[in-house]
């Protein structure tokens, strides 16, 4: 068939365009092109993961800040709580001492009132066989001014001594 | 699934177009003779022939062949045309160059040359010497204008990318040729070459450009049948087949002249068929884009035709079939659309493919197998 003949000139003129727009082709459109979608489509990837690592580093940061805030937290209650009880001991210990202090004040004022006490008695006591003895000779020297009496006493007090 | 699809389509397209090419090639064939006497008459007896009726094979291959004139449209049974210039190649003249309007429309003969009209327009020396014929014929003008659109549009949409930067979005026309060169690069460069892609994706996208672009520009209605000529087609796959053969590996010409692991006498039956097979990968690719851009054509012509052809059984009958015939070509123009794109893309990814066998390196077994007979 005539239409399956290919002609020569056609041929030709086909292959010198294309391989001229090849040519041209190649060097001032295919390369720019392809190597700025290669660059770009890089760069698109590239800042990608960065943005990927970004987030997660600021996540691992958010975790230690986290951390950090947690411990901190927990480091406050714990000081608050010895506080507390520092506060509580002290107090108690205080509280003893004024408490052991104060006994010992009583303890000794109760002492130096007893010792005040037997040494007024003793006193009073002592006053009191004077006065006795005073009386008693008094009363001896009046009722013994007789020979009689004097022997009336003495048998008394020999039958008291006897009757012992 | 989508190359399913693809060839779903490829074959709808040929069931379609293949039946009017057959009946046009016999009805073609039967009044070849007559045809061609008539042409060659044709100045005296071309009212009287025209008043006999709507000729449609005549009107086809007028537009599908290839012309020393642009045909724009007729005024009262005179063309109305661009006459382009003629470049002939005498073997003992040497070059003539002249415009093809000195042979009035194919009437007179100018230089001792003529133009015999048969299903192609050819030109003949009458001396009978074997010319041959370089003129800017209807396809090279209409290449070259395709050709310079190209340029244009590739040149400026690199100029922005590298007045813009790399990490500017595309804008504008880049913008929608973008997409296109990133899917030839990842859908047919990158799968089919392997790693060394880069050193051919020049010549893939020049490839899918130029087809497609022509194929588009053939669509337009005066347009030429450049991508249906087997001529173009051949060089097409010529360019193909021998960057395929400069650029084929050793594992490649080892692995077709001497298979590794076949009995000696089952070679000599291989060896020729895998010699035969790689001469028919380009054959394959030149017939594939001819025959789909040429049926494409033969059909919305034919269809456009059938309106003169019940016009000229009766007026009624042809206006009555012109919104038939419209909504069937306005469908074929679609398809025709899709089948522009689908057969650049064809084109170009078998070059892919056949490239991709050709620089296909030793696999890794086969490379041990190599070396544990070597010691």
């Amino acid at each position: 068939m005539d239409l399956l003949t290919p002609e020569l000139g056609l041929f030709v003129w086909t292959l010198i365009a294309f391989l001229a727009v090849f040519f041209i082709l190649r060097k001032f459109a295919w390369k720019p092109i392809l190597s700025s979608l290669h660059e770009r489509e890089t760069g698109i990837a590239e800042s990608i993961a960065a943005a990927d690592r970004v987030k997660k580093e600021m996540g691992q940061m958010q975790a230690e800040n986290e951390k950090l805030m947690m411990e901190a937290r927990a480091q406050s209650a714990q000081m608050l709580k010895e506080a507390k009880e520092m506060k509580e001991s002290i107090i108690n210990k205080a509280k003893e001492e004024t408490k052991a202090v104060a006994d010992k004040m009583i303890a000794d004022a109760q002492q130096q009132i007893q010792q005040q006490k037997m040494a007024a008695l003793t006193e009073v006591k002592n006053e009191i066989g004077k006065l006795a003895v005073e009386v008693a000779e008094k009363v001896i020297r009046k009722e013994l001014a007789t020979a009689d009496s004097q022997n009336g006493y003495a048998q008394m007090l020999a039958e008291d001594i006897k009757m012992n | 699934m989508r190359s399913g699809r693809l060839f779903s389509l490829l074959a709808l397209t040929f069931a379609l177009s293949s039946a009017p090419v057959f009946t046009f090639a016999q009805h073609e064939e039967n009044h070849e003779n007559a045809h061609a006497t008539e042409a060659t008459a044709a100045h005296e007896g071309n009212h009287e022939e025209k008043k006999e009726g709507f000729n449609a094979s005549e009107v086809i291959f007028g537009h599908i062949g290839d012309s020393h004139y642009w045909h724009l449209f007729d005024v009262n049974e005179h063309p109305v045309s661009l006459s382009l210039p003629v470049i002939i190649y005498h073997p003992t003249k040497g070059v003539e160059m002249f415009s093809a309007s000195k042979f009035h429309h194919g009437h007179e003969s100018y230089n001792g040359y003529h133009i015999e009209k048969g299903m192609k327009e050819k030109i003949v020396s009458e001396d009978g010497a074997a010319i041959i014929d370089f003129s800017i014929t209807k396809n090279v003008l209409s290449m070259i204008i395709s050709v310079v659109l190209l340029l244009w549009i590739m040149l400026s949409v690199a100029k922005k990318y590298k007045k813009n930067g790399t990490m500017v979005a595309p804008t504008g026309f880049q913008n929608a040729l973008e997409p296109v060169v990133t899917f030839i690069r990842d859908e047919v460069g990158k799968p089919n070459l392997g790693n060394k892609y880069m050193r051919f994706m020049p010549l893939l996208l020049t490839v899918f450009f130029f087809i497609w672009i022509n194929n588009l520009l053939g669509l337009l209605p005066g347009g030429a049948n450049f991508t249906g000529n087997i001529a173009v087609t051949a060089c097409l796959a010529v360019v193909s087949f021998i960057v395929m053969i400069f650029s084929a590996n050793k594992h490649f010409w080892g692995h077709l002249f001497n298979p590794p692991g076949v009995p000696l006498g089952i070679k000599f039956l291989l060896v020729p068929i895998e010699v035969i097979s790689l001469f028919i990968k380009p054959i394959a690719l030149m017939i594939r884009l001819f025959a789909n851009i040429l049926a494409g054509h033969i059909v919305i012509l034919s269809v456009i035709s059938m309106i003169f052809i019940f016009g000229a059984l009766s007026k009624v009958a042809g206006w009555g079939f012109v919104p038939v015939s419209l909504a069937f070509s306005i469908f074929m123009f679609f398809l025709e659309l899709l089948v522009a794109a689908i057969q650049a893309f064809i084109f170009t990814n078998l070059t892919a493919v056949f490239l991709g066998q050709a620089i296909e390196e030793a696999h890794h077994d086969d490379h041990a197998h190599a070396e544990a007979g070597h010691h």
